[in-house]
């Protein structure tokens, strides 16, 4: 009995330990096989850092070798690009920041006290306000930019100091919908609680809702800030890009002619109009891939 | 009176004295929102929605044609061209995304070194713009390309596919990460009865772990599809349309160009008829408000809460 029980015992450890070291070499493949997809992932960014220091002509026939001494243009590039196409490159970073900083804190701060005042005062006005919001969120850019553009003209919009008006007009209605979403789930009786204890709605909505409203702050903001700052057609059209050109802009108005363009200029550009934005990602990366989830599906 | 109170939402203030104060408030809370709500979104699609039965070529200046810019459009053989290049491109985009963001979300979510390192760079490309995208891998494919003497910009075959590789480059990550969402909230406990109850991997996989995610999975599904019909950016900065072929009767039909750049281009680049072109807008608008309001019916019942 007893030999046959620490017989068993035995095989029972062994095909246990076999079992774990199968898990090990499959955890260990899946860790390899991952990484190998994740080279081939930064790869392009790989490609743009490469070849922002080869020369413009071997840009084209050898674009995927290192730079030899012969192909090698050293921060020729880089300085080129800061002035290349006859426009500084650091002020459309200043013309897409401020544009991008001014609506993302535009958008937050009046969507929220709109869906705020819409989901509690809940008037017919309110209701068309709100379906108004949601409808929008399916209308492509297409149909109006064209009526979009020129209203903007005619109000002075055109400019990076006024255009966060129209992108709060037409971000409004995604911004509504996920502050509307949470608001709703907040339990009326701390608002309640505030206004007993003398807060009128102005201060019972900046001290006591407005913090609660933080996650859903920062999903909205996440959402606003990667759209802003990557959009090209909304202000391109806008914008009196003669002026002001912001780095989509700029980006585009170098490639525009095919041909003529020195390749290696527009990738060291490319290159300084990407490494800040990876840099923050890395940094708030959670915060980012948790507001990205919250949002989808919210919308 | 007494009753449709009471059927009021219940997260609206029912004390009659509390609203009114804070509706006398609304110039504040409401109306910066409303007004560039109106300047920025409602009147353009009015405006817009009113000159697509007019001819045009500045906007005070119109006569109205009724339906005939709509004909028009029908008629347009670059525009029904363009609408089959992005329907095709719709799907296949949207098949290959969904299958390559799941099937990586489903290995992210096994236990193994590094996923959270694999995750951040499989989200990066989405920080990307559209336009920079474009011109990145414009650079990579004519690199690839110009050994066989060939660009993206002069083979329609090329043009497709480098759409396709650009887009699952950007998009696999995003809809990784709502997969991701969707895998993790499946409770362990059924895991681990399907466990017990001696189901293989795949049977877990295709009995539980897809029928638990579908909520996700319909999110996905429309997320990519619109996102494939909307595409704008990446399209003008990969192949801007080209190559073009001219047709025996004058009109050319770029053959990589898609639905919004077809009618960006109709407003921008062919000069007097603005008119076809909110047409065209017109009817974009109402194919993709139609996906839309699908998504929003089907996902609506399954609201997740925070």
């Amino acid at each position: 009995m007893t030999t046959t029980g620490t017989n068993l015992a035995a095989k029972a450890k062994n095909i246990n330990q076999r079992a774990q070291r199968r898990s090990k070499i499959r955890k260990w493949s899946a860790t390899v096989i991952f990484t190998l997809i994740s080279l081939f992932y930064v790869f392009p960014v790989f490609m743009v850092l490469i070849n922002s220091f080869k020369l413009n002509t071997f840009v084209k026939t050898e674009t995927f070798s290192l730079p030899t001494a012969e192909s090698f243009a050293g921060f020729a590039n880089f300085i080129k690009g800061m002035t290349f196409g006859g426009y500084p490159f650091w002020k459309s970073v200043l013309y897409s920041t401020v544009i991008t900083i001014l609506s993302t804190v535009l958008i937050l701060i009046f969507t929220s006290m709109a869906a705020w005042y819409i989901s509690r005062v809940n008037s017919v006005f309110c209701k068309i306000v709100y379906f108004a919001c949601v409808f929008s969120m399916v209308v492509p850019f297409q149909m109006v930019m064209f009526t979009l553009s020129k209203t903007a003209t005619t109000l002075k919009l055109n400019t990076p100091w006024t255009i966060p008006i129209i992108y709060l007009g037409f971000g409004a209605g995604l911004a509504v919908f996920m502050f509307t979403g949470f608001v709703k789930s907040i339990p009326l009786e701390i608002e309640e609680a505030a206004s007993i204890d003398g807060c009128g709605p102005v201060r019972t909505y900046f001290l006591v809702v407005l913090p609660m409203l933080r996650p859903t702050m920062i999903s909205v903001g996440i959402l606003e800030l990667m759209w802003v700052w990557n959009d090209y057609l909304l202000p391109y059209l806008v914008l009196d890009i003669n002026k002001y050109k912001t780095i989509p802009i700029h980006i585009q108005y170098l490639k525009g002619s095919y041909g003529t363009v020195d390749l290696g200029a527009t990738m060291a550009i490319i290159l300084m109009a990407i490494i800040p934005v990876i840099i923050i990602y890395l940094f708030c990366q959670k915060h980012i891939i948790k507001g990205v989830a919250a949002g989808a599906v919210k919308g | 009176m007494k009753k449709k109170a009471k059927r009021r939402d219940h997260a609206s203030i029912n004390s009659k004295n509390i609203r009114r104060t804070i509706m006398y408030w609304s110039p504040l809370f409401l109306l910066p929102m409303v007004v560039s709500f109106i300047i920025g979104f409602v009147w353009p699609f009015i405006h817009g929605a009113f000159l697509s039965f007019t001819q045009f070529v500045i906007t005070s200046k119109w006569t109205w044609v009724g339906f005939e810019n709509y004909i028009k459009a029908f008629q347009d053989e670059s525009f029904r061209y363009s609408f089959l290049f992005t329907t095709l491109y719709a799907f296949v985009s949207l098949v290959l995304i969904n299958v390559l963001a799941f099937s990586v979300a489903f290995a992210l979510t096994h236990k193994f070194r590094g996923t959270n390192i694999f995750r951040t760079v499989f989200f990066m490309p989405n920080l990307i713009g559209g336009i920079v995208l474009g011109y990145i891998w414009s650079m990579i494919f004519d690199g690839l390309l110009s050994a066989y003497q060939k660009s993206v910009i002069t083979d329609t075959g090329w043009g497709f596919w480098g759409l396709i590789i650009l887009m699952c480059w950007q998009q696999v990550g995003y809809m990784m990460i709502i997969y991701i969402a969707g895998l993790q909230a499946i409770p362990e406990s059924l895991m681990e009865a399907a466990k017990i109850d001696g189901a293989n991997g795949f049977q877990t996989l295709f009995k539980i772990t897809i029928p638990n995610v579908m909520s996700s999975v319909t999110i996905c599904l429309f997320l990519s599809l619109t996102n494939g019909f909307k595409l704008f950016d990446q399209n003008l900065a990969l192949t801007g349309g080209l190559p073009y072929i001219i047709n025996p009767d004058g009109t050319t039909v770029h053959t990589t160009e898609m639905l919004a750049l077809n009618i960006y281009n109709t407003f921008y680049t062919s000069g007097s008829a603005k008119g076809v072109a909110q047409a065209k807008a017109v009817l974009f608008f109402i194919l993709v408000a139609a996906i839309g309001l699908i998504q929003l019916r089907s996902t609506r019942n399954k609201e997740v809460q925070q």
